[in-house]
């Protein structure tokens, strides 16, 4: 089966129904997506497929097949850190850190669509994702900081 | 600050003197390897340190890292005295031996929010003494006086002649004139700090934000299994008999058999492990626990609260008092069992080699480990090597007594060629875990004719955590667990100086171990306060209802003889606007602890709909935890502390019937969310006090004071939680 992994093609023989997170983590040793409740409950496992974000550890790898798949190690570009991943710094979001790939992942998808989100949809957008450590304060900063970053980068 | 911190043996006594909590680490020097190891290719300047010829330098880091900051401030700590950048400094999880227990606890642990405290003199120290020996190095080859020379940014200089040299450039003149580390050093005056208590951001965190951070479920070694366990449906349940022959019939499947935790499926993924384990047909054994109930609990204990306790403390006469009171306010409090669901589940790699055993693990507690293991397989305890990564949150989880994940998979890798590791599904960390236990508190109480709290008489009836452990010794006072009754003693009782700051005349506590009951408790973030917390804060804001005190002055009256909880609730009720009046459906609760010795104090407000849903819509939060380290991540432990206590006592809820948990994953065991999460303030007191730690105080007061911005909203009280057990939905 041929995935398409943050912008190179890859060839994957896991089984059809296996989760794409168990493809990513075990096959593809993209380790940065992380499992945390396998029902789509958490968020740990969030990554973009097609620019959406998605919940990897119950969408079947068939189901991402020839799709564009992009994961927390394809964040950072040419230029590097992503401006959701530099406000993440800039904030000190991270505690434990162990959800925030799937928070960045989601706020990176949430800002695509939304860029200026105002407190209410980000709180609508980001709560399918559970920090154990209560990031929350920060997450809600830093998703105000990436979106103006990204709309002064966009204007300059 | 005061003078005294500029001398080691000064500052440890003063700091020993002060930190009372920790006061049994009086007797346990700070250690240090005594000789330094100067060699061509490097130099240990001492336990803590490394310095290597090209310039890194290696902190040897003894306390783990979940999230808590541990690494963010030792690194601060050893840079300081050492004029570094605390980034610059590479770090390694120190290897399990001795030299690198907790001065407090003897053992390699990292627990009771004292890492930073407990490191504070420690690693400054070992920064000192190595930039004291490159001192005395420069000194000497350079043939100038110690007094002319500084340090910067990782080089010592001497500015009259312009001469400078990196770190690493001085080994060979360390080893040459056979330096050794001074016994005693002088540490910078907190007017000098240039990294200490001022904001700094996670040492880790770049490798949090690109997934390059490695946690324990991350690592990947050659030709390792994965496996997956199918759980006895009742803690303490055993295997009978298994059928795997579907199980192998399936891909990468490459074994199934039983060990004491269930029966294990290793196979070459871990999806594949799952898939395969779910395949198994076993009979169990339910064993004793299949009656166990928590309603069961719940009748028990409450029985037990009628009956007389082991006797904690008694000041004054509280028994007469009450009996001679005409109004005896009386309530019981019930707090449920509650898992701790740390978002990276359980997991362990085992590889056994001959008589020595590798693992890898996210741990608080590797001495532990280390013991548990040795004595499983019968091998010296230097035997077992413990690799250490990062973990995705613990809360206690991994401070496991029982070393529960860790010996189990040591148990699976026996007779593997390979490196084994077993990772816990959400349903298994859910179901099969360790707990805080479930408490019933009783309490009866009078009001003097000023309203005052007269007479408190208080039963505590739960599953102690350290009976019959290694640490009953030290825990366990007189055949009471200090942890039953955590923050609710006027009088100092074991290791603890004192639980409470309040002063109430005739003060009586009791408490009774509940018998023991197959589900394994365990320490959750703050410990015996998620439980007393509740049970001590809202029965006196039901004494202040009943003596018409409003509960804030109260608590102000009540700890004038405690000057630091007396500034941080005046301060709170100055930040928080406790006199401005709110609207309709709307309230405001109070709550204030000691976690170790540092005061902390919340106001919460909350408002309420008809229907019982509510949210929390403002947290501010007071807190003296002496000198604040670090105060980006002070402030980041109280909102995440606060978090996790709402979280809990909002919803968090295992009940248990006919031996079976009932809940399974995140659906039905719901945690804090994004939208639940209240505005948070907080105010961190400036003080010269020894720093104390902040990981678990914020979770103190939580709890209590939304209960009781509650109960100021509706007028209803809530005595057995979680809160949406009683029709108040946290949204």
């Amino acid at each position: 089966m041929k995935l398409k992994v943050n912008g190179s093609a890859v060839e994957v023989t896991s089984e059809a129904d296996t989760p794409l997170l168990w493809v990513l983590r075990d096959e593809l040793q993209l380790v940065g997506t992380k499992y945390g409740c396998g029902i789509a409950q958490c968020g740990a496992c969030t990554v973009h497929m097609d620019g959406r974000a998605i919940r990897s550890c119950v969408t079947p790898v068939a189901a991402a097949e020839n799709r564009e798949i992009q994961t927390i190690e394809g964040q950072a570009g040419e230029q590097g850190l992503s401006a959701v991943q530099r406000a993440w710094l800039e904030t000190d979001v991270a505690q434990c850190g162990y959800c925030q790939s799937g928070q960045i992942m989601a706020a990176s998808a949430l800002l695509a669509e939304n860029p200026r989100p105002n407190d209410a949809e980000i709180d609508a957008a980001m709560s399918g994702n559970i920090c154990r450590c209560g990031t929350y304060p920060r997450i809600r900063k830093a998703v105000h900081l990436a979106a103006q970053w990204m709309s002064e980068e966009r204007g300059a | 600050m005061s003078d005294g911190l500029n001398s080691v043996q000064v500052s440890r006594r003063r700091f020993v003197q002060a930190t009372g909590a920790l006061i049994f680490s009086a007797q346990c020097p700070v250690t240090f390897s005594g000789k330094a190891h100067a060699a061509g290719s490097g130099s240990i300047m001492n336990s803590f340190v490394r310095i290597d010829a090209n310039n890194v330098i290696t902190m040897m880091a003894n306390n783990s890292e979940f999230g808590n900051g541990a690494y963010t401030v030792m690194s601060m700590m050893l840079a300081e005295e050492l004029d570094v950048d605390y980034r610059s400094i590479a770090l390694e999880a120190a290897p399990t031996t001795p030299e690198y227990y907790s001065p407090l606890f003897r053992e390699y642990l990292t627990a009771g929010s004292v890492t930073t405290g407990s490191t504070f003199i420690p690693m400054r120290t070992a920064g000192a003494k190595a930039r004291a020996m490159l001192l005395d190095a420069a000194s000497r080859a350079w043939q100038v006086p110690l007094a002319e020379l500084t340090t910067r940014d990782g080089a010592v200089l001497h500015e009259a002649s312009g001469r400078q040299s990196p770190y690493g450039d001085l080994l060979e003149a360390i080893s040459r004139f056979a330096i050794q580390p001074p016994e005693t050093v002088a540490l910078k005056d907190p007017s000098e700090f240039k990294i200490l208590g001022k904001p700094a951001k996670r040492y880790e965190g770049p490798g949090k934000v690109d997934g390059s951070a490695e946690f324990g479920i991350d690592i990947k070694l050659p030709g390792m299994l994965y496996g997956a366990i199918a759980r006895p449906p009742v803690h303490g349940g055993s295997v009978v008999d298994f059928d795997a022959s579907e199980a192998l019939a399936m891909p990468g499947v490459v074994k199934a058999k039983a060990i004491r935790a269930g029966v294990v499926v290793l196979a070459d993924s871990y999806w594949r492990a799952q898939k395969a384990r779910d395949k198994l047909k076993i009979t169990w054994d339910r064993g004793a626990n299949a009656g166990v109930s928590s309603e069961q609990f719940y009748s028990d204990y409450r029985a037990l609260a009628d009956t007389p306790g082991m006797l904690a403390e008694d000041i004054g006469d509280a028994l007469g008092t009450l009996s001679a009171a005409d109004d005896v306010v009386e309530a019981t409090y019930e707090m449920p069992l509650l898992a701790h669901a740390t978002l990276e589940p359980m997991n362990c790699i085992a590889q056994i080699e001959g008589d020595s055993c590798t693992i890898w693990s996210g741990t608080q507690y590797q001495s532990n480990d280390q013991e548990v293991i040795s004595r499983f397989l019968g091998i010296p305890q230097q035997n077992v090597t413990i690799h250490r990564p990062l973990m995705g949150g613990s809360f206690g989880r991994r401070s496991s007594k029982t070393a529960d994940y860790t010996v189990e998979a040591v148990e699976a890798a026996m007779g593997e060629s390979v490196p084994v590791q077993i990772i816990w599904s959400r349903e298994e960390d859910i179901r099969s875990g360790h707990y805080r236990p479930l408490f019933v508190h009783k309490l009866r109480g009078s009001v003097d004719e000023s309203g005052m709290p007269q007479a408190w008489h208080q039963v505590a009836v739960g599953q102690s955590l350290m009976q019959g452990t290694k640490h009953d010794p030290t825990y366990m006072v007189r055949g009471m667990d200090i942890y039953s009754l955590d923050g609710c003693l006027q009088e100092p009782f074991g290791v603890f100086p004192y639980g409470t700051s309040y002063q109430i005349p005739h003060h009586r506590v009791e408490s009774h171990n509940a018998p023991r009951s197959g589900i394994v408790p365990q320490e959750w973030r703050s410990v015996g306060h998620t439980h007393t917390g509740i049970a001590y804060e809202c029965f006196l804001d039901e004494m202040a209802h009943k003596g018409g005190i409003d509960p804030l002055e109260l608590r102000l009256r009540l700890t004038k003889g405690h000057p630091r909880m007396n500034r941080v609730l005046s301060v709170l009720k100055e930040k928080c606007g406790w006199d401005t009046p709110l609207g309709p459906g709307r309230g405001r609760g109070v709550a204030a602890r000691i976690y170790n010795i540092s005061p902390v104090a919340q106001a919460v407000e909350v408002t309420v709909a008809d229907n019982g849903d509510f949210t929390v819509d403002r947290v501010v939060c007071v807190v003296d935890c002496g000198f604040a380290v670090n105060p980006l991540g002070v402030e980041g432990q109280v909102e995440g502390g606060l978090a996790y206590g709402l979280g809990g006592v909002a919803f968090g809820n295992i009940d248990i019937v006919n031996g079976e948990v009932q809940q399974s994953n995140f659906h039905d065991y719901p945690v804090l969310r994004l939208r639940q999460m209240p505005k948070v303030e907080v105010y961190i007191l400036p003080s010269d006090e020894p720093p104390t730690g902040v990981g678990e105080q914020a979770t103190t007061p939580i709890a209590p004071a939304v209960a009781n911005a509650l109960f100021n909203a509706t007028g209803r009280r809530v005595r057995r939680f979680p809160l949406s057990s009683q029709g108040f939905n946290l949204v």
